[in-house]
């Protein structure tokens, strides 16, 4: 919950008013927030606009200024932590690096909901727990196999493996390319982007000792091949991973080790 | 081995052999139509043609295997149908697109 941060620049909330907005858009803005849980609705607020103003410093406005018992969930606001996931006019977003300028795309209108396909705690807050036990399922986590007394392992940054690694590896866990996948939202027994994205980069990580084990997990069933290759996890990922090219991948090594007589 | 795996496999794998055999069955479908082919000059064409018959074998058996796999995920997927019933009804509706099939293919080519 927001505590002690202010991303507005005086107390009253005001900061810098004004100058310096687009001159097509009036300089007030209709948001619109989800409250109560999932049988919620839509609350309308009148929120002041600001120049390079983002989607959290419209939540944070209306919680400071118009009704302090919004929930919301935020922490780092710098596009790290992965916890500012919400639905923006539609669209899965990490809202502390989106400028309202983008999600209303020339439009006063804004609206705002908990990421889909997760359940609602109230408000703007999900519970996330589906979305991390599935990264678990997927057997999304290091298993290692050297001690304190080995030296440490050389990896090649130049090799194809490691490099495949490093394209994938920079997941924050938003949630946003869950919320955003088509299957996730039909198939709940399907693990989704980000599980399968992690366990692709520990299939191309020379240190992860269980490898047999992530590709099994990755690939049962709700695993890689649930994938329709839709790529909104693609279109939507804030920090520009390819969750798509990464199944792609635990498809491609589990068709060659379901051949190979290995799974 | 995974099922899952198996399936998507097997489903690619169907898809990859129907492509083919799909164009050219439109293709022949409307070469028949525009040349004014009547029934009897189609099946003095395919009676006892072993090409024929592998053609249109291949067909049946690859649409058998295919279109169960499809019809399953979306029974999953649209309709939340899942478990051992479901994939008993459509093995069943696989049996039934082969018999079906065949049978077609032995009355056309009289093999």
């Amino acid at each position: 919950m927001p505590a002690g941060i202010s991303p507005f620049s005086c107390a009253n909330g005001g900061g810098r008013r004004y100058s310096g907005i687009m001159s097509n858009t009036s300089s007030t803005l209709d948001v619109r927030i989800w409250r109560g849980g999932e049988d919620g609705a839509f609350q309308p607020f009148s929120v002041p606009r600001q120049e390079h103003q983002t989607v959290l410093d419209v939540v944070t406005y209306v919680q400071r200024e118009l009704d302090p018992t919004l929930a919301y969930r935020f922490a780092c606001r710098v596009g790290m932590c992965g916890s500012c996931g919400m639905t923006v006019n539609g669209r899965p977003r990490w809202t502390c690096r989106t400028h309202v300028e983008t999600a209303t795309r020339g439009s006063d209108v804004l609206e705002l909901a908990p990421l889909r396909s997760l359940p609602i705690i109230r408000d703007l807050v999900t519970d996330m727990t589906p979305f991390f036990e599935k990264w678990q399922t997927a057997q999304g986590r290091a298993t290692g196999s050297k001690t304190r007394a080995d030296d440490t392992q050389k990896i090649d940054p130049a090799s194809p493996r490691r490099q495949a690694a490093d394209a994938a590896i920079e997941c924050i866990n938003c949630g946003v390319c869950y919320a955003a996948c088509d299957v996730v939202a039909s198939d709940p027994d399907y693990l989704g982007p980000a599980a399968l994205n992690r366990a692709w980069t520990l299939m191309n990580d020379d240190r992860e000792a269980d490898r047999a084990g992530v590709l099994e997990a990755a690939t049962a069933g709700g695993g890689c091949h649930s994938c329709h290759s839709h790529g909104s996890c693609v279109e939507h990922c804030p920090v520009g991973l390819n969750p798509s090219a990464g199944i792609a991948g635990l498809k491609r090594l589990s068709l060659l080790a379901m051949v190979g007589g290995k799974i | 081995m995974q099922a899952a795996a198996l399936l998507f496999l097997a489903q690619r794998a169907s898809a990859l052999v129907l492509a083919p055999l799909v164009l050219v069955h439109l293709g022949l479908a409307i070469y028949a139509i525009h040349g004014g082919l009547t029934a009897a000059e189609i099946l003095g064409r395919t009676q006892g043609s072993a090409g024929w018959t592998l053609f249109y074998g291949l067909f049946v058996v690859a649409a058998a295997v295919h279109a169960p796999i499809g019809l399953r995920n979306v029974l999953r997927e649209w309709l939340g149908l899942k478990g051992l019933g479901v994939n008993l009804v459509l093995v069943g509706f696989g049996a039934v697109l082969l018999l079906l099939g065949l049978r077609a293919v032995a009355a056309v080519t009289g093999i």
